[in-house]
């Protein structure tokens, strides 16, 4: 596994009056799920145009499996972009195999591999449905097989669950984990913090053309902590010089406790502290959410 | 396949495939066919309704020169005339009077034609026939001179002028300035429909996949540039279609048509025709015009002008439409599109009344000049042609279009590659000079 399979280094793009990415780098391992988080307008989109070619960037350099870009490398990228959408007077069938070949596979290929898709996702009576007759998750469902149809090696998925019913939004997860496991890297641009969650390992939020935050999901929660616990116990507990007791609560017979530790040290020297004063049901470390890690670096 | 040549083919097939599209092409020759039948068959229908003409004829001359015929019949009365012109207010007995004041051997002026309704030119031209003619016989005959009737009729000639082009080996071609002028006049507004059509369905295409959304994901795949170019050219070969089998679908109903009405009933008609309307103007289209007519369309270097009209076609709608494609790049949806259309707009319109003006002096520095110009000259030349242009004004002009539209082709491209990836943005000029420099 390349723990570098694509890397963006010191990437500047400037439009009239205004800079979109002002040096950002990135390294995005094989095999793995990266998301790009960030609030509205913060350079996303630019970064990734760049990264497909689209548009050029004023200075810096995007790798693929350490060379660098070109456009033909584009054949190997999978991109659903934010904005989507399809010729509403075509035929899904015919318009699914027009946008394969346009991204290189043979006919003969493309139906093959539609065919093997349309049955997975039960949808083989749309194919001569004209598209301005599906509904808008239905179209999602399309667009996203065209984008995986080719088996690219690199897929950017940009806020890929919005339209989704829950139900689908669970089965295109699944599907995105499946390809995962089947050796595609995946970048993930989204403002949906549980996905991130969900699926990331690693991130990076951008914030005003700036990487303002980077590193792995689990490992950025944990320096995010705020040595807040909720203790599940049968009677209840006493806030002192070690514990501090934010809220305290009854329920279904047991005591729920939110408390923060004032003491340095393990999460051990805390359990002793509260193992002196009642019986422990439940020991949790309440980790921050990605979503509060998110408003927190942004409006700082 | 590669990949501009996919785009090319699904512009193309979706168009052609499209009802509206297989209608018109097969429609329009046969409701253009029909349009000519249908006037040539009104002027063959006779209108049987007799018209009656009251004359109150202070002379008393003219009694017997004024003769009723199957449409009108002349009633003489004695009645002063506002008296009649009262009456018939009333119950509308008559459609006109004619009021004959003096002689007109010494007077022309002392006839008078009155009616409620604006008599038709027929009736008019009916009367004064006959009273010019009996006046005409009056005068000779005053000048005492045997014969001096026979002698003027043998004298009265009237003059056809035909018109020849020397063709290139010295052999005569019968040419006709009506002819060239219509034939002229059709291909250049032909050029003008297809640019303001095709263009338009450039640049409506455009804003469609832009406000589609399907833009983006087309250009994970392939080059602005090249998806821009596949439409250009799609939508032309389109338009070459609809003219193609527009060619051939005329010659069909051309040659249908002269089977069915053979040369002589076609003549036939075409006289009645003649009679029927210009009495007194000398009728156009006689036999010996019909065939000087047919002889004409037969000397029209066709091949020429086909040719040159695909070649004007393409270059006019190939500068044109990458600007509509630039245009629908930058705007939002297709009601955006009116103001910046309009100045794209402006020289096709100048062109062709450049090219009406064109037709009266086809050899004028106007239509020199806007022959040459790129952005008219596909629609002005195209009236000059049949008037047989110089080769080198032809290469010239060619030239100069066929330059300028890689140059529009070039900035269009610039600005496209911007404009289908901005979004809710209101786009000014500047703006769009600011996209041709990035």
């Amino acid at each position: 596994m390349n723990i570098k399979f694509l890397e963006v280094e010191n990437v500047v793009k400037q439009y009239a009056g205004h800079l979109a990415l002002d040096g950002v780098s990135l390294t995005v391992p094989e095999n793995s799920i990266y998301g790009l988080l960030g609030p509205n307008g913060a350079g996303k989109t630019t970064l990734i145009r760049i990264i497909n070619c689209i548009t050029a960037p004023d200075s810096g350099e995007v790798r693929l499996n350490g060379k660098r870009m070109t456009p033909a490398d584009v054949q190997h990228i999978g991109y659903l972009p934010e904005e989507r959408g399809l010729y509403k007077k075509m035929k899904v069938g015919d318009q699914a195999l027009y946008l394969a070949q346009l991204k290189g596979m043979t006919k003969s290929d493309a139906l093959k591999a539609l065919k093997y898709w349309f049955e997975k996702f039960e949808i083989e009576a749309w194919w001569s449905k004209k598209v301005e007759e599906l509904s808008k998750g239905m179209a999602q469902k399309v667009q996203f097989i065209i984008t995986v149809l080719h088996e690219p090696k690199l897929l950017i998925f940009d806020e890929p669950f919005s339209g989704f019913d829950p139900v689908n939004t669970d089965l295109i997860k699944r599907e995105i984990l499946a390809l995962r496991d089947k050796g595609a890297t995946i970048i993930f641009s989204t403002h949906n913090m549980e996905t991130v969650e969900d699926l990331c390992e690693n991130i990076s939020l951008v914030d005003k053309a700036k990487i303002v935050l980077q590193g792995n999901v689990a490992e950025i929660r944990a320096s995010h902590a705020t040595n807040t616990y909720v203790v599940r116990s049968q009677s209840p507990i006493l806030g002192n010089e070690k514990i501090e007791l934010l809220s305290q609560s009854t329920k279904n017979g047991m005591m729920e406790s939110t408390i923060r530790k004032q003491i340095s040290g393990g999460n051990n020297l805390l359990l002793n502290e509260i193992i002196k004063q009642t019986e422990i049901l439940s020991f949790e470390e309440l980790l921050p959410s990605m979503n509060d890690i998110f408003i927190k670096t942004v409006k700082a | 396949m590669s990949k501009i040549s996919l785009i090319i083919k699904r512009e193309y097939t979706t168009r052609v495939m499209k009802k509206s599209f297989i209608l018109l092409t097969f429609l329009t020759p046969v409701l253009f066919a029909g349009m000519i039948a249908l006037v040539v068959w009104l002027g063959g229908i006779k209108d049987d309704k007799v018209k009656n003409i009251v004359v109150i004829d202070k002379t008393h001359l003219y009694t017997n020169v004024l003769k009723s015929n199957d449409v009108y019949t002349f009633r003489f009365i004695d009645e002063p005339v506002e008296e009649v012109k009262k009456k018939n207010s009333d119950n509308n007995q008559f459609t006109a009077l004619l009021y004959i004041t003096d002689d007109l051997k010494n007077n022309p002026k002392a006839a008078t034609l009155y009616s409620e309704k604006q008599v038709n030119m027929e009736l008019k031209s009916y009367i004064a026939g006959m009273l010019n003619k009996y006046v005409e016989e009056q005068k000779l005959a005053a000048y005492n001179i045997p014969n001096l009737k026979e002698m003027v009729d043998k004298s009265r000639t009237e003059i056809d002028l035909e018109t020849i082009k020397w063709g290139e080996n010295g052999k005569d071609k019968v040419g006709s300035a009506e002819l060239a002028l219509t034939i002229g006049m059709i291909t250049a507004f032909i050029i003008y429909m297809f640019i303001v059509i095709y263009g338009a369905q450039v640049m409506n295409g455009v804003v469609q996949e832009k406000t589609n959304r399907i833009v983006e994901v087309m250009i994970s795949s392939v080059k602005p540039f090249e998806l821009m170019m596949g439409k250009i050219i799609g939508i032309a070969m389109v338009g070459l279609t609809q003219f193609l089998m527009w060619v051939i679908l005329t010659g069909i109903i051309a040659v249908g048509a002269s089977t069915i009405f053979s040369g002589n009933v076609d003549s036939n008609t075409l006289h009645q025709m003649g009679q029927m309307g210009m009495q007194t103007v000398p009728a156009n289209a006689t036999p010996s015009g019909v065939q000087t007519l047919f002889a004409a369309l037969n000397g029209l270097n066709y091949i020429e002008i086909i040719g040159l009209f695909i070649v004007y076609f393409l270059g006019g709608y190939l500068l044109y439409a990458s600007l509509f494609a630039a245009i629908g790049s930058a705007v939002d949806n297709e009601t955006d599109t009116q103001q910046f259309s309009m100045p794209i707009m402006l020289p096709i319109i100048f062109g062709i009344y450049a090219g009406i003006f064109a037709a009266q002096n086809p050899d004028g520095p106007l239509a020199f000049w806007c022959s040459m110009i790129p952005f008219t000259s596909p629609i002005v030349m195209m009236v000059r042609l049949p008037f047989d242009v110089p080769a080198w004004q032809i290469i010239l002009s060619l030239s100069i279009l066929i330059l300028s539209f890689i140059g529009t082709t070039w900035m269009a491209g610039k600005i496209y590659r911007t404009g289908i990836l901005m979004y809710g943005k209101k786009v000014s000029w500047k703006e769009l000079w600011k996209w041709l420099k990035y």
